[in-house]
């Protein structure tokens, strides 16, 4: 059987690797896990990193007010806020709430985009027509107006946030990996499954999931990108969550306190830097998931 | 009538999809926390206003009923009255669509005219060092907030060196005969400059990658072969037979980047005071102007499906192969 897709692995966690293909072989692929790697453990350490509060408004050490300071002065990576507090710290922070932000979203993003295409695929029919229309409503959404509205009429979160990203943008997930299903369903070991009697549930879970899963991830790792970008577009528009130190946060803030006119520069580059790089880094890792599951585009 | 079909299906689709938007917006306003009348009722309208709104958008009704003069109203253009300019939804929107129009379709010619070029370029340069170090530089500029590109060019172009004025789309205290005159004057075009640009930066990306993998998708054709071995110079083999063929997608997407466009827009017009439906809705959201936002998401969406239903149209136009079964 040429088709079988599914090699028994050996072990649950090798089974995982197996099954979503981390594409470390590409050097695309392998830079942008880099960067991912370096900002978890920024995020997962920011209290050790940190030197400061975030949010502590500070004091030089003859009690004027830290503010302004351009980086390197008084002993501030970055400088500080014109409210004194050190951007250094914030940067670390900042990379909590992103990562935060576009892990969950991506996850949800990929997960109700592969259900979706996974029943669409599989059933056809009445359930496939109704949820690829719920597909077209989707994308006659704009997209950030809608995260917008959300977000100002609810409850500021970084939460609501996330649900409204990821209410809308399951789509390309869903149609995506609807046609996979659709290729699949007729594959030889899904026809066989399907002959001695698997039920639908079966041969959806063991034979057709496991193949989309690189698929699901290609597209939640695009997703990441989008999440990240848009919260930091609803934080800078003032409708973000004021308890939380995010890049966007970080950018408002310093458009609202005049840094561009004031030439602070240290204080509005380093968020924007901070958000590409994590940024492109699932741009890279999706180019390398693509080389991996369409090799014949070797581009 | 067998190729109008399909044609006719999309459209009626979409018309579904416009229909089901008009309803999340209705829903979205109706449900949100606080008294319902506030979707069309400021406190401080006179007694006679709020009367008359109540009976144009049936606000005593319950909410079925609220829906369909909903719909109704929608039919006639009907949006109610923005809380802060006391005039018309619609009239306001007219006012400021035209500023959105032309910052999109201005910033996306660039946008296109450059992304072809480099693509093209790119793909003729295949395997260079060159290559290798534009690819990441082109995907880094799709990583980059919108609004965060408008803030370093305008901290670089308008308060560091002074040479583009820092937001609007004219200086204070002009006046211009036509609105033809306005768009035309140096000082409008001088104001959209760096929006422009910032948008533009931003949207290149697109066609520039498209246009490569195009390119070298039709480079490898049997009439490009055929080409060379004619004994057309390399020049002529990539303009004439490779670049002719492998636009056409590109221009297809087009319309669809017009719709993630105005997206971007909302961010840009903010950064630039541009005043335009994005900075509008912004605003109408964080000063509770409900019917004016309303209005502006509405006008935006529009502007989405329609170019969404153009895309797929054109897709299926030409490129026979597509159909909508």
């Amino acid at each position: 059987m040429p088709e079988t897709a599914i090699k028994p692995a050996p072990s649950g966690i090798a089974r995982i690797f197996e099954a979503i293909k981390l594409p470390v072989g590409d050097p695309f692929a392998l830079a942008g896990l880099l960067i991912y790697a370096l900002f978890i453990i920024t995020a997962l350490a920011a209290p050790l990193i940190a030197p400061y509060d975030p949010t502590e408004i500070l004091y030089t050490a003859d009690y004027d007010l830290a503010s302004d300071l351009l980086p390197g002065e008084d002993g501030h990576i970055l400088g500080t806020t014109s409210l004194g507090r050190d951007i250094f710290s914030q940067i670390v922070w900042g990379a909590r709430s992103a990562l935060l932000v576009g892990f969950t979203a991506a996850f949800m993003v990929a997960f109700i985009g592969s259900v979706v295409g996974l029943l669409a695929g599989y059933f056809g029919g009445r359930v496939d027509a109704l949820l690829m229309r719920l597909a077209d409503v989707a994308f006659g959404i704009p997209f950030l107006p809608f995260v917008i509205v959300i977000s100002a009429f609810s409850e500021p979160s970084i939460w609501n946030t996330v649900i409204a990203i990821a209410l809308v943008l399951w789509r390309d997930t869903g149609r995506v990996i609807r046609s996979q299903v659709l290729s699949l369903r007729s594959r030889g070991y899904v026809e066989a499954a399907r002959v001695v009697g698997s039920s639908d549930l079966k041969i959806i879970l063991r034979h057709i999931t496991p193949n989309i899963l690189p698929l699901s991830f290609l597209y939640g790792s695009i997703a990441i990108g989008w999440a990240i970008l848009t919260e930091a577009s609803i934080s800078f528009l003032g409708f973000g969550d004021p308890d939380a130190i995010s890049w966007g946060f970080m950018l408002q803030d310093a458009f609202a306190s005049q840094a561009l006119a004031r030439q602070a520069y240290h204080w509005f580059i380093p968020p924007g830097l901070a958000i590409i790089l994590v940024v492109s880094a699932g741009f890279f890792i999706s180019r390398g998931y693509e080389n991996l599951l369409f090799p014949k585009l070797g581009r | 009538m067998s190729t109008l079909k399909p044609f006719l299906i999309r459209t009626l689709q979409l018309a579904l999809v416009l229909w089901a938007v008009v309803t999340i917006l209705f829903l979205m306003f109706r449900l949100m926390p606080g008294n319902p009348l506030a979707a069309y009722i400021d406190p401080t309208f006179t007694a006679e206003q709020q009367e008359a709104l109540i009976r144009q958008f049936g606000l005593d009704k319950p909410l079925w009923q609220q829906y369909f003069t909903y719909l109704g109203n929608l039919l006639q253009g009907e949006l109610g009255y923005s809380f802060r300019y006391r005039s018309p939804v619609s009239e306001r929107i007219m006012l400021l669509l035209p500023n959105t129009l032309i910052l999109t379709f201005s910033s996306l010619i660039v946008a296109y005219t450059f992304g072809i070029l480099a693509g093209a370029w790119l793909a003729w340069k295949r395997n260079s060092r060159f290559e290798a170090a534009a690819l990441p530089a082109v995907l880094a500029t799709r990583a980059m907030p919108e609004f965060w590109l408008g803030m370093v060019l305008l901290a670089i172009f308008s308060f560091s060196l002074g040479w583009f004025p820092a937001g609007g789309t004219r200086s204070a205290g002009t006046s211009y005969e036509s609105l033809w005159q306005l768009y035309t004057s140096a000082n409008f075009l001088s104001h959209l400059f760096l929006p422009m640009m910032t948008l533009a930066i931003y949207s290149q990306g697109l066609p520039l990658l498209l246009m490569r993998s195009n390119m070298l998708d039709v480079m490898k054709e049997d009439f490009v072969t055929m080409a060379k071995i004619k004994g057309l110079s390399p020049s002529a083999v990539v303009i004439r037979h490779g670049a002719r063929n492998a636009l056409l997608p590109v221009m297809t997407s087009f319309a669809i980047a017009v719709g993630y466009q105005l997206q971007g827009n909302v961010v840009v017009e903010s950064v630039f005071s541009w005043p335009g439906l994005g900075r509008e809705l912004v605003n109408a959201v964080a000063a509770s102007d409900y019917p004016l936002a309303q209005g502006a998401f509405l006008m935006i969406a529009i502007v989405v499906i329609t170019m969404n239903l153009i895309a797929d149209l054109l897709y299926t136009f030409l490129d026979p192969r597509i159909s909508h079964a």
